[in-house]
């Protein structure tokens, strides 16, 4: 499944920064769903494993949502800094 | 041998199997909790059990729940201290130590939320963040004014913000400005000229509107659906993909 990244990208002729204010244009979740799957989707990402697939339209909520993109990159960071989940 | 001497002979070897018992299930949960010697399934488990027991290992729990909470949220103030250097650091502790002190509540109140999808630890940080990450955006906000008249876009489209810069173009400002007044309601259009052009952060306009992150997304989200629509007939934006 593309990325609202990638689907706003993959036609250069169409302005980007119009695209960005517009947001992802394909299936996202909610700000609450994201909250709730945002610990499973980082430690996903930490093992190497396909999030995207595992759980599909967080990535495009985080392309069109600035705070929980900031708070999933800082998850990402805070669990990378712990060390692997896998035991 | 009188009655009161049995009764202490007898209990006596108890007490202090109690109390070993007891150093040792102390001692085997904050090996447990540190996760130095456990699997990450086996750490959560302790986690829960210590949370949801009783006693002085609750209140242990508690603590060193508390303090992976403080440590999450100073990290997230560690990283928006650039754009919070007028902020004394004293200011930054407290707000800290509040979103700790809310995150420890939210957690303790969701306990049986957590579905072992992640580490315990990860799933509590992210309440951390959430919280640290709010206060900061409402603390950056909170002496600088949020306009909230949908009529007079794009005159409060604020000149100084990236978005508005990158919109310069007159021709796509015009179409999006159009768009924004034929397609869209006049709340759409409150929360859509604030969040997206003026990068209003979602939380402090939720506060300002006393409404929350989730209702006020639903709103941009609609608004960007209508305006896709609109500009994308006029081929200035790509449409709806799956």
């Amino acid at each position: 499944m593309m990325t609202g990244e990638a689907m706003a990208k993959q036609d250069d002729k169409h302005n980007p920064k119009l695209e960005r204010l517009l947001g992802p244009r394909g299936y996202e979740l909610s700000c609450d769903e994201c909250f709730e799957l945002l610990d499973e989707y980082v430690e996903l990402e930490l093992q190497g494993a396909d999030a995207d697939e595992h759980i599909p339209g967080l990535r495009s909520h985080l392309y069109g949502c600035p705070a929980c993109r900031e708070e999933h990159e800082s998850l990402l960071a805070l669990v990378a800094r712990d060390g692997p989940a896998s035991a | 041998m009188l009655v009161g001497e049995r009764e202490r002979t007898s209990v006596t070897p108890v007490t202090w199997a109690g109390r070993e018992e007891v150093i040792y299930r102390h001692r085997a949960m904050e090996r447990a909790l540190e996760g130095s010697e456990v699997s990450p399934s086996e750490q959560s488990r302790a986690w829960l059990t210590a949370l949801r027991g009783d006693g002085a290992e609750r209140e242990r729990a508690i603590a060193r729940l508390h303090d992976l909470l403080l440590r999450a949220a100073r990290f997230e103030l560690s990283r928006r201290r650039a754009a919070l250097s007028y902020v004394r650091g004293d200011e930054l502790e407290d707000i800290a130590t509040q979103a700790a002190d809310d995150a420890l509540m939210a957690v303790l109140a969701k306990l049986d939320d957590y579905r072992g999808a992640s580490r315990f630890t990860t799933w509590a940080y992210k309440f951390a963040l959430l919280e640290a990450g709010v206060k900061l955006r409402r603390r950056a906000w909170q002496d600088r004014e949020v306009v909230l008249d949908p009529e007079s876009w794009p005159a409060v489209a604020d000149p100084r913000s990236s978005a508005h810069e990158e919109l310069e173009q007159a021709e796509l400002l015009e179409a999006l400005r159009l768009a924004v007044e034929a397609e869209l309601t006049p709340h759409q259009r409150q929360v859509f000229v604030a969040l997206a052009l003026n990068e209003v952060p979602i939380d402090v306009l939720a506060e300002r509107l006393n409404t929350n992150r989730n209702a006020l997304y639903k709103t941009l989200h609609d608004a960007r659906h209508k305006l896709r629509r609109k500009l994308a007939e006029d081929g200035l934006v790509l449409p709806e993909g799956r």
